[in-house]
């Protein structure tokens, strides 16, 4: 490990702007390099982390990223928690749905990044904010 | 179980007194199941070098083999491990090798046989078990990266992505298609395209007996992929049986470009590269 | 906030990203590049994304409204350089870049711009006419 990164301690970002939106890309980025996931994977985790991270951002009002490079005794692999206290998500499966959308955009955010990660929690209620964990395991 | 400290004391002062009989004993016994795969000298330095790892780590007072004080003796383990199972040994050679050492001491334990002796012998059997063990988990290990190593190598040997024409690679696949290697296929490609700046690539797949939809989606998703990097992939090459399967499992391949045999799809590109240059042709509508 | 430079060349406007954009400094991008185009009178609009390493929805989508406004403003886009990893991922992500014309380098892609301006009477529906997108 050249980068550094403390395998097992996270790395927390608040999310409060568009530049930190940036940061956990960066952040994300910096912790797959570390536990060798491969280039596309790699790509695929920081794309996934950047479009959660401006739902956090966009629909919650803003929240925190926890970054932890993780090991599940065969391999390494990166997770990653995304937690807001906003409004919440009311129905869940059309929040999942690709195209549907409250905000104006793609409506690809959520049902996509949940394509590129192989694990993908998310628990949420009306007023009870949102919290999405993303896993992604090294090949 | 772990040896006392007085236990791995007394072995350790056994074990360097008695050096020359327990050294001879132990590499007889390993060159007798090992028949001359190995030059008796090379044996001998390696039994020594065991033997000098063991000496020094119950010296220092190792109660079992996890021990600080074992530390230089897991190394020459495993570098003994290591060493078998490059040269092609068995893991039950290889562990024998290490179990063999109880025999060599019971034969200078001798004929006095007391029970503080006996007691002595059982630990420090537990000790040889350990480090039997732990022979056998590194000679695992290295037998596992030898063969993802090999598998990788067969890997790259079978996907070549070779230039056909000035701005025209292709991929000629050939044998079974498992997802694994699908996707590593296909991002080679996309490697190449960008690497020799080709906008053409035909993928082949005369030599593929089977697909399943999970080989068909990845293929699909190259395409698409390479669409998005501003290339064109043509498939040539589809077996009836694929075609069938293809349609069979739903899949659609919409406006892909599918040609019979390698030779009619770089016929295609030529052509569309030729009409390309001297009349407009949208690369869209091919 | 970062800016991302817009280079004239010729009668082609080239924009080379070569920084993490945060979503701020891509509508920044989208607004300066109408008015270069209006400006300059530039027929091609080069977006070199050889840099990025990745490409998400937001970028994605400024990307195809950037496509919308220029093709609005007769001028032709082409997004080249993106890399093997962000095409598999957008695949993936869903995102198919609609509209969007791609090369693989700069050079082809100022083939392409030249190609399409040579003859642009031949066959003025080669794409459908987009909805004008109001810039957000």
């Amino acid at each position: 490990m050249t980068s550094g990164v403390d395998l097992g301690r996270p790395q927390a970002q608040t999310v409060g702007s568009d530049e930190d939106v940036v940061r956990v890309r960066q952040m994300v980025r910096t912790v797959a390099v570390a536990v060798r996931l491969s280039l596309v994977d790699q790509t695929k985790v920081v794309t996934a982390a950047s479009e959660l991270a401006r739902n956090t951002l966009v629909y919650g009002g803003g929240g925190t990223v926890e970054v932890t490079a993780i090991d599940n005794g065969r391999r390494p692999g990166i997770r990653i928690v995304f937690a807001d206290s906003g409004p919440g998500i009311a129905d869940l499966e059309l929040a999942l749905t690709d195209g549907y959308t409250t905000g104006g955009g793609l409506g690809l955010g959520l049902s996509g990044a949940r394509r590129l990660v192989d694990e993908f929690d998310i628990q949420t209620a009306p007023g009870q904010g949102t919290r999405i964990t993303i896993t992604k395991w090294s090949r | 179980m772990a040896l006392s400290a007085d236990e791995s004391g007394r072995l350790g002062e056994l074990l360097t007194s008695r050096a020359e009989v327990v050294t001879q004993r132990w590499t007889e016994i390993i060159a007798g199941q090992l028949r001359g795969r190995l030059s008796q000298a090379e044996l001998v330095r390696q039994v020594q070098e065991l033997h000098r790892a063991l000496v020094d780590a119950l010296s220092k007072g190792a109660v079992d083999l996890t021990a600080e004080e074992a530390t230089e003796l897991r190394a020459v383990l495993a570098e003994f491990s290591r060493g078998q199972a490059r040269q092609g040994f068995s893991a039950t050679e290889t562990a024998t090798g290490v179990f063999a050492l109880k025999e060599a001491l019971l034969s200078v334990l001798g004929t006095d046989q007391d029970a503080a002796m006996l007691r002595d012998y059982v630990s420090f059997s537990a000790l040889v078990d350990q480090m039997g063990l732990f022979t056998f988990e590194t000679f695992v290990r290295t037998r596992e990266s030898l063969i993802a190593d090999q598998a990788e190598q067969l890997l790259e040997l079978s996907t070549p992505v070779v230039k056909l024409w000035e701005g025209v690679v292709a991929v000629p696949l050939v044998g079974t298609l498992d997802s694994a290697r699908a996707q590593v296929v296909m991002e080679r490609l996309l490697q190449t395209l960008v690497d020799t700046g080709s906008p053409y690539a035909i993928i082949d797949i005369t030599g593929v007996p089977a697909v399943d939809t999970q080989v068909a989606q990845h293929i699909l998703k190259t395409v698409v992929a390479a669409r998005l990097m501003g290339a064109d992939c043509i498939i040539s090459g589809i077996r009836p049986q694929i075609a069938q399967t293809i349609v069979a499992l739903g899949i659609e391949f919409g406006d892909i470009a599918t040609k019979a045999s390698l030779a009619d799809a770089l016929r295609h590109v030529l052509r569309l590269t030729g009409v390309e240059t001297s009349r407009r042709q949208s690369r869209r509508e091919a | 906030m970062e800016r991302v430079p817009i280079l004239k060349i010729g009668d082609i406007l080239l924009v080379s990203i070569q920084v993490d954009m945060s979503d701020q400094t891509a509508v920044a991008l989208q607004e300066d590049l109408a008015e270069r185009i209006v400006a300059t009178g530039c027929h091609g609009v080069i977006i070199d994304i050889t840099a990025l390493d990745i490409v998400d929805s937001f970028v994605g989508r400024m990307l195809s409204t950037i496509a919308s406004i220029s093709r609005v403003l007769d001028a032709e886009t082409v997004v080249v350089g993106m890399r093997p990893a962000v095409a598999i991922t957008l695949v993936e992500l869903g995102l198919s870049l609609n509209g969007i014309r791609t090369a693989l380098n700069v050079e082809r892609g100022m083939e392409l711009i030249a190609i399409d301006r040579a003859d642009d009477h031949d066959d003025p529906d080669d794409d459908p006419v987009p909805e004008p997108t109001a810039s957000p």
